[in-house]
């Protein structure tokens, strides 16, 4: 199991910076949100991974899985929603002022000496 | 009076006439008298103990853990300096009551002078060396407020620049130096580290911090080579000039030496470093002094001059060199305040400090003549003024020093100093006041009023009572330099006084002034070869060197913050992956300690599932709605994931999260472009391909031996388990942790989630009060719409739901404290059936009929998360303390009443308010795009029939 689950938080964050390496604001607001799950899945695994022992008090069970990590990546996920919208809405503001949804400045924009542009 | 009162009442003091500005000039100047004089005479109170030899102390603890307490220490050096500050401070401010016209801000710059007056006061008396790197950048910010003042004038701004780029830099300096000696002596007290000379001057860390601390001291202080500043900061007021650059804060630097002379002095590096230093700033200033032109230049250079004699002398480290440097420190700061307040006087009533266009003020001016005249011959070193005095001294310990193995060097370069000295203070007084009434002037001078002649004439008077019965002040200054030297050394017997007998310093003396007359004599061939003797100019070197800083800073940060993002997130994601690769191939990792857990079918199938999805959202990413499908699978499967893996709090979350975030992202879409176009370059997608392939192995390893290992130290969850029923009141512990154990850390997360809603609100405005919205309005659409824009099943069934979700958000919400639930999840799903409503039957029908405003739903929310909080303050519990009760109201069973119940109603309304407006604001454009959205849901647009037909 853990290595299935460190085998997919790995995928995750490989897809999540491949994508956040576009050109386009899409694919890097959807790297941004696939960094945010493998981000918020390898906090969960800090209180290591428990089957089936909910951090819910029960009669009769005295073993429980970390509830802390929970609760902090539960804030995570909500507030990673707010960012993302935020992101978006950056994103989508800057094409509709500019028709352009690249990431990158336009190379004449900056003010660059002597270092070339890529591109 | 508390030292504590000395040093606050400026800082206190500092507002008011600012905030009196109002109240006319007089109240301004009158209201700084007041506190000046308030601090000045609350330090004589301490005259007493500080003639019997107490050392007077106080105390307040700030940071004991990092050393940084307030401690105040009033000693002799100290009670002599806060004199000097604050005295002479009380004549600049009747000086400059008279000296500002109506034109300047008096309210400003008396703040500035006395919050400069507070920081100097403060040096002077920090026991603590971290106080007093604190106070010393005041002085540096406060004179850079007081150097500029006159704001019109590019001379002051370039003036105050530069004087704070040269004392900001060296404060730098001094902040590491001073953390050295704290280190050393393992206290950042300096009662503590004066006591420790052995220890500091034997560590091998003594040289570096010696060099920085000088280099904070020279800076202050105007030393070669850092002289360039003081001269450049006279296109300050002369009040200004007066006060900073002649009486106080260049003496800081001086201060500071003498403060640790007994700690840092009596060394070979220090004799080399502060002697060599002092004598040539000495020389070079007294030289260039005598060639200026403006009167201020001239004293400014003077002023340079006399520091480095002061630094010379304490560079000695003999203890007669101490106290002829603390001697020199109040003759100079009385003749040279007077001369500065006589060259403003000339400058205020003929208009120009120009002295070839002066002279012969000597009958039109007299009474300045009289101050102006004695202060330069005692800055001369003529007999019976008190610059005579302590210039003895020096010649007297020059005769003494040896630097370098080279004889008669030391004396030969004071004689030389002193006799330019001489010389630039009688072309003073012969090119200013001497020789014929003009007729050219660019104003007719006459003599001030008498607020501007008082403050300097006050001056003449030591100057003039020392120089002729020099005991009166002889057991003042050998208090002083009794708490100079400390336990280092003892004071020297010597008397003051004017005959000394036939020693090499009378003829040292004798031979400065006569070769000064000499000088004057033959000034204007001098002059001549000055001017045609090419010679480095300080402020060209300076300026090209900050271009040159300026420039390296700028051709960096271009390099590196192009403006292409992919770029800074390339290096950034390089530098993560470099840098944790090297941390994991030199660190060890311990035995794996957990066993794994088993992995079934079902488990294997999901996570192929989720790899599946992420490869084919890389793959397929450019197109934009189909990879929206994938990201959804991929939030699914997580949240299956936390189902299995005992969360179903976060399971719950992620997973309505996943709905609002997909409707998001389609909201937006609907204005991208749908496809992504092809446009780097395989070799670049190779690249980023390797960046990103070593990215998730890191993520993969780290994760994997992480799962592998228990953690170190035992987690602090332990706690929360066994204390969430017992003092929080739920059995779910992941939502006590949120509402109760962690709820501080909850009240910021909601209100960051607000912030970022209203955000998006006030972009969303922004974009449709600009040009966008005519581009809005004028879009093309770029797909067919659908003919029944709001369908008529789906209107049905979500109105039909509507009802049911608020029940089941309402249920969730109330069992979160015992069951998985809470504010978090049940605000997203309320947010969800209310979204529905909106994709359902329209923005226009859903908003008709929506009576909150979801601003005020997200400030309701934090207010009553807030207010809860606050209410624990009632029953004098800390902020957010929870309490619980059980009660029973039949018919019902018994139940539990929690204030966390409230906070979580907080946490719920702060979630529902910042999702919905989030979503709002999206659909707000969308609305502004569309032609004309009906009033009614459930229309068909009969105009696709028609386009169809067509």
């Amino acid at each position: 199991m853990e290595l299935l689950v460190a085998i997919v938080i790995g995928v995750m964050t490989a897809g999540g910076i491949y994508l956040l390496l576009r050109l386009r604001t899409f694919p890097v607001i959807l790297g941004i949100s696939l960094l945010t799950y493998a981000v918020n899945v390898f906090l969960f695994t800090s209180g290591r991974l428990v089957i089936g022992a909910p951090p819910v008090l029960r009669d009769g069970m005295d073993s429980y899985t970390d509830p802390l990590p929970q609760a902090l990546v539960l804030t995570a996920i909500v507030i990673s929603f707010g960012m993302t919208a935020v992101v978006v809405m950056i994103g989508l503001g800057a094409f509709l002022g500019s028709d352009d949804d690249h990431v990158d400045d336009a190379p004449h924009e900056n003010e660059m000496h002597g270092v070339e542009e890529q591109s | 009076m508390s030292l504590f009162i000395i040093v606050a009442l400026p800082f206190l003091g500092a507002l008011l006439p600012g905030l009196m500005y109002k109240a006319g000039r007089a109240a301004c100047a009158g209201v700084t008298f007041t506190v000046t004089l308030a601090a000045f005479l609350g330090l004589l109170t301490n005259l007493p103990s500080v003639l019997a030899g107490e050392v007077l102390t106080a105390r307040l603890e700030w940071m004991p853990e990092l050393g940084l307490n307030m401690t105040l220490m009033l000693d002799g050096l100290g009670f002599f300096f806060a004199l000097l500050i604050l005295g002479i401070g009380l004549l600049i401010i009747a000086y400059a009551r008279s000296y500002l016209s109506r034109d300047d801000h008096m309210g400003e710059f008396f703040t500035y002078l006395l919050l400069f007056q507070g920081a100097m006061v403060g040096i002077v008396l920090s026991d603590n060396i971290l106080l007093l790197l604190i106070f010393w950048e005041l002085t540096s910010l406060s004179s850079f407020l007081l150097i500029g003042f006159w704001k019109h004038l590019p001379e002051g701004r370039q003036g105050a620049r530069m004087a704070l780029t040269v004392t900001g830099m060296g404060g730098l300096a001094m902040v590491g130096g001073m953390l050295i000696l704290g280190q050393i002596a393992g206290s950042y007290d300096l009662s503590v580290i004066l006591q420790n000379r052995e220890l500091i001057q034997e560590s091998p860390l003594y040289l570096p911090a010696l060099i920085l601390i000088l280099l904070g001291c020279f800076t202050k202080s105007a030393q070669f080579p850092f002289h360039f500043w003081l001269p450049h900061a006279m296109a300050a007021p002369t009040p200004v000039s007066a006060y900073l650059h002649s009486a106080t804060m260049v003496k800081a630097g001086i201060f500071l030496m003498a403060r640790m002379w007994p700690v840092l002095a009596g060394t070979p590096e220090w004799f080399a470093i502060v002697t060599t230093a002092g004598l040539i700033t000495m020389v070079l200033a007294a030289v260039i002094a005598l060639f200026k032109h403006d009167l201020k230049a001239l004293l400014a250079f003077s002023t340079v001059s006399h520091l480095g004699l002061i630094t010379m002398l304490l560079g000695t480290g003999t203890a007669f060199g101490a106290m002829a440097a603390m001697f020199h420190i109040l003759n100079h700061a009385t003749f040279k305040a007077a001369l500065f307040m006589s060259a403003g006087i000339i400058d205020h009533e003929a208009r120009t400090r120009d002295i070839r266009r002066l002279g012969g003020l000597r009958k039109l001016m007299p009474i300045t003549f009289v101050i102006a005249t004695l202060a330069a011959l005692s800055m001369a070193g003529i007999p019976f003024l008190n610059g005579f005095l302590s210039k003895e001294m020096m010649l007297e310990e020059a005769t003494h020093t040896t630097l370098f193995g080279i004889p008669n060097l030391v004396p030969i370069l004071a004689t030389v100093g002193s006799l330019f000295s001489a010389a630039y203070c009688f072309r003073l007084i012969g090119h200013v006041f001497f020789g014929p009434v003009r007729d050219d002037y660019p104003a007719k001078p006459h003599d001030p009023p008498v607020g501007l002649w008082l403050p300097p004439a006050l001056l003449i008077v030591p100057v003039v009572v020392i120089g002729i019965a020099p005991f009166v002040a002889e057991p003042f200054v050998k208090l002083v330099t009794a708490s100079v030297l400390g336990e280092a050394g003892e004071v020297p017997k010597a008397y003051f006084k004017i005959w000394h007998g036939l020693v090499p310093a009378l003829f040292m003396s004798i031979a400065a002034v006569v070769g000064g007359l000499i000088l004057l004599g033959i000034f204007k061939p001098l002059l001549n070869a000055w001017e045609n003797t090419p010679r480095p100019e300080a402020k060209t070197i300076f300026e090209g060197l900050i271009e040159a800083v300026a420039g390296t800073a700028r051709w960096a940060i271009l390099g590196l913050h192009n403006g292409a993002f992919s770029r800074y997130a390339l290096i950034c994601l390089a530098t993560i992956i470099v840098v944790g690769g090297y941390a994991w191939s030199t660190g060890t990792v311990g035995p794996a300690t957990r066993d794994l857990q088993p992995v079934g079918p079902v488990h294997l199938g999901g996570g192929m599932m989720l790899i599946a999805a992420v490869a084919g959202l890389v793959l397929l990413h450019r197109n934009r709605l189909l990879s929206l499908v994938l990201i959804g699978i991929v939030g699914l499967m997580v949240s299956i994931g936390f189902v299995l893996l005992s969360a179903p709090d976060l399971a719950m979350t992620q997973f309505t999260v996943e709905v609002v975030t997909i409707i998001l992202l389609l909201l937006a879409l609907n204005f991208l472009p749908k496809r992504t176009p092809v446009e780097s370059t395989v070799l670049r997608r190779v690249r980023d391909a390797g960046v990103a392939v070593a990215g998730g192995v890191a993520a993969f390893m780290m994760a994997y031996h992480y799962m592998l290992r228990d953690a170190v130290v035992a987690p602090i969850s332990e706690f929360h388990l066994a204390n969430s029923y017992k003092g929080g009141g739920g059995t779910n512990v992941v939502n006590v942790i949120l509402v109760d154990f962690r709820g501080f850390d909850t009240y910021g997360e909601i209100i960051v989630l607000g912030i970022a809603a209203l955000l998006i609100y006030a972009l969303t405005e922004t974009l449709l009060s600009g040009p966008v919205r005519a581009r809005l309005l004028n879009r093309q659409l770029d797909q067919a719409r659908a003919g029944d824009v709001h369908p008529m099943m789906m209107v049905v069934l979500t109105r039909v739901l509507l009802p049911v979700v608020l029940l089941v958000g309402f249920y969730i919400f109330l069992r979160g404290h015992n069951e998985p639930g809470g504010g978090f999840i049940s605000g997203l799903v309320v947010s969800i059936g209310v979204v529905m409503q909106y994709m359902a039957s329209g923005f226009a029908w859903t908003s008709a009929r929506l009576r909150y405003p979801y601003h005020g739903v997200i400030g309701a929310g934090v207010l009553i998360a807030g207010f809860t909080g606050i209410g624990s303050w009632f029953v004098s519990k800390p902020f957010l303390t929870s309490d619980f009760t059980y009660v029973r109201i039949p018919p019902f069973n018994e139940f539990e009443l929690a204030t966390a119940a409230l906070f979580d109603l907080g946490v719920f309304l702060a979630v529902v308010g910042a999702v919905m407006l989030s979503l709002e604001s999206f659909s707000r454009l969308a609305r502004r795009a569309h032609y004309d959205e009906s009033e009614h849901p459930m229309d068909i647009d009969p105009s696709r029939e028609t386009e169809g037909a067509a």
